[in-house]
């Protein structure tokens, strides 16, 4: 029976969880904006962002790159090798963009913003806030949520839009497709609503995700190297999976239903 | 009769099954210094922290001039703690801050003062535990006894009615030590603030507190001025001022007998 005992118990903890991280999203979001929070959001814009741009630039023009060489040689076979800018813009636009940004943006953003915050608490530091009557779930929490369901659209875009300058120095440049084609039939495939708009809704949604799970991992470790160590693992494997697993769900409501 | 700033009155607390505190009761009596001491583990930091009211006890009652901590809001809790401060054993310094910015933080968060009166009170406050020449520092750039006087400058950046030291003295050397036990002095008598100073470091304590309260074993053993402590007929009390190594307090942290266990484990 022992086994029933610990399932009761762990599943409680769990949704315990739910319930803490759900108390922590309500107590930083629900407030009055204040000009000051503004600027510390700007601020972790820039940590969370703009200090993110590097790596999710180089992985979007190696990623464009990658899927021009491996359609091209497929495409090619059935001479429909102009086809592959449409090929290259809708796999980033509506999958590898939003996915692979958030996937990153867990592992180089995520990971740290737990670490941060989980610091915090191991030093005092968030006590601290507490004591000179500045709530951490304003002054800390809120703006690193914002940041982040801010900046990774934006990342993704960005991601998509490198991805195929990628895909046309491989394809066009070297492989030696027509510039032409691989412009036109991607502006007259990409449709703006159905792959432009599903693929910011998706990023928006995984933001949402991931930053809540990195930002409350750090609020919620226990405050010690182990916990902290451990919270950071979480907070990539969870958020990784959440943004799988999600993305499966977005893509059969956006493509899948007709 | 004296006035309390701080009363706790009848508080049991526990910590999942863990009874910290068994119906204790300590006042705090308004500009004057109080210790409470007791053993490691003892909970002596969590009672600072049911006075801020980061903690609510399970029974029992906690007021701050005169206002219960526990049934507050938490807008009048925050209001309240305004006029508190506390300094944390690790100094809980922003690390992404010079230690000007650190102490400034509370002057740029709750007062509409222009930056240069902030620049005049932050350096006042600086020059106040000496460390104004090290306005530009960053927390890592000072050593232990450094970051618990930059912590203290920002403590009472706010001209607080009370300050809370959790183990002031704890790590420090003999230098920074008595430092830190001048400026608790200095600053109770000078702005007439209401000191809490929980600590296991009896000497120090001693010699600056005007009323001691010793915990232990989830209860007040012992309480009164230095002198009446130090002629306390508790064994409990005494082994602890004295610091011996077995007593009432024992040794072993209680277990079986040490033949059945390790017998048991061979046969």
């Amino acid at each position: 029976m022992n086994w029933v005992i610990g399932l009761g118990a762990s599943t409680l903890a769990k949704i315990n969880g739910v319930g803490r991280a759900f108390l922590m999203l309500s107590g930083a979001l629900i407030a009055v904006p204040q000009l000051k929070n503004v600027r510390l959001t700007i601020q972790q814009l820039y940590v969370v962002g703009v200090q993110s741009l590097l790596i999710i630039m180089v992985s979007g023009l190696f990623i464009g790159m990658v899927m021009a060489l491996q359609g091209y040689t497929i495409l090619v076979n059935y001479g429909a090798e102009g086809s592959l800018g449409p090929m290259v813009s809708l796999s980033l636009l509506r999958e590898l963009g939003p996915v692979v940004t958030a996937l990153l943006f867990a592992g180089r953003a995520g990971s740290a913003l737990t670490a941060e915050i989980g610091l915090m608490k191991a030093t005092e530091q968030l006590s601290s806030l507490e004591m000179m009557a500045v709530d951490p779930l304003r002054r800390v929490v809120a703006p690193r949520i914002w940041a982040g369901v801010i900046a990774m659209p934006m990342l993704a875009l960005i991601f998509s839009a490198i991805g195929i300058l990628g895909g046309h120095l491989v394809g066009v440049d070297w492989l030696g497709v027509d510039s032409g084609s691989y412009w036109s039939i991607m502006q007259a495939t990409v449709e703006w609503d159905k792959d432009v708009v599903n693929g910011i809704i998706k990023s928006i949604v995984f933001a949402i995700v991931v930053t809540w799970i990195a930002i409350f991992k750090g609020y919620d470790a226990i405050p010690t190297s182990e916990g902290i160590s451990l919270a950071t693992t979480q907070t990539v494997v969870f958020s990784s999976l959440a943004v799988l697993g999600l993305d499966f769900v977005l893509t059969a409501l956006m493509f899948g239903i007709n | 009769m004296t006035e309390h700033l701080v009363e706790i009155q009848n508080i049991t607390f526990s910590r999942g099954e863990r009874l910290i505190y068994d119906d204790i009761s300590i006042n705090i009596p308004k500009g004057k210094i109080t210790a409470i001491m007791g053993p490691s583990g003892i909970g002596k930091t969590t009672m600072l922290r049911l006075i801020g009211g980061q903690l609510v006890p399970d029974k029992g009652d906690i007021t701050f001039k005169g206002n219960s901590i526990p049934a507050m809001n938490r807008s009048t809790l925050y209001h309240n703690r305004k006029s508190m401060s506390m300094l944390f054993q690790s100094g809980a310094l922003f690390t992404d801050m010079t230690v000007y910015d650190n102490v400034a933080f509370a002057l740029r968060e709750h007062t509409h003062l222009s930056e240069s009166v902030i620049e005049t009170l932050v350096l006042l406050k600086l020059e106040t535990v000496g460390l104004r020449g090290a306005a530009q520092m960053m927390p890592s750039e000072l050593s232990g006894g450094m970051a618990r006087r930059a912590a203290l400058a920002r403590a009472i950046a706010l001209d607080p009615e009370l300050i809370m030291y959790d183990e002031p003295f704890a790590g420090q050397d003999p230098i920074s030590m008595g430092v830190l036990v001048k400026l608790i002095k200095a600053l109770s008598e000078a702005l007439s603030v209401t000191s809490i100073v929980v600590t296991h470091d009896v000497n120090e304590v001693l010699n600056i507190a005007d009323y001691v309260y010793i915990l232990a074993n989830k209860k007040v053993i012992g309480h009164g001025t230095a002198a009446q402590i130090k002629a306390s007929d508790s064994a409990l009390v005494q082994q602890f001022l004295q610091g011996q190594a077995d007593g009432p307090v024992p040794f072993h942290y209680p277990a079986d007998a040490i033949q059945a266990q390790i017998l048991g484990a061979k046969q």
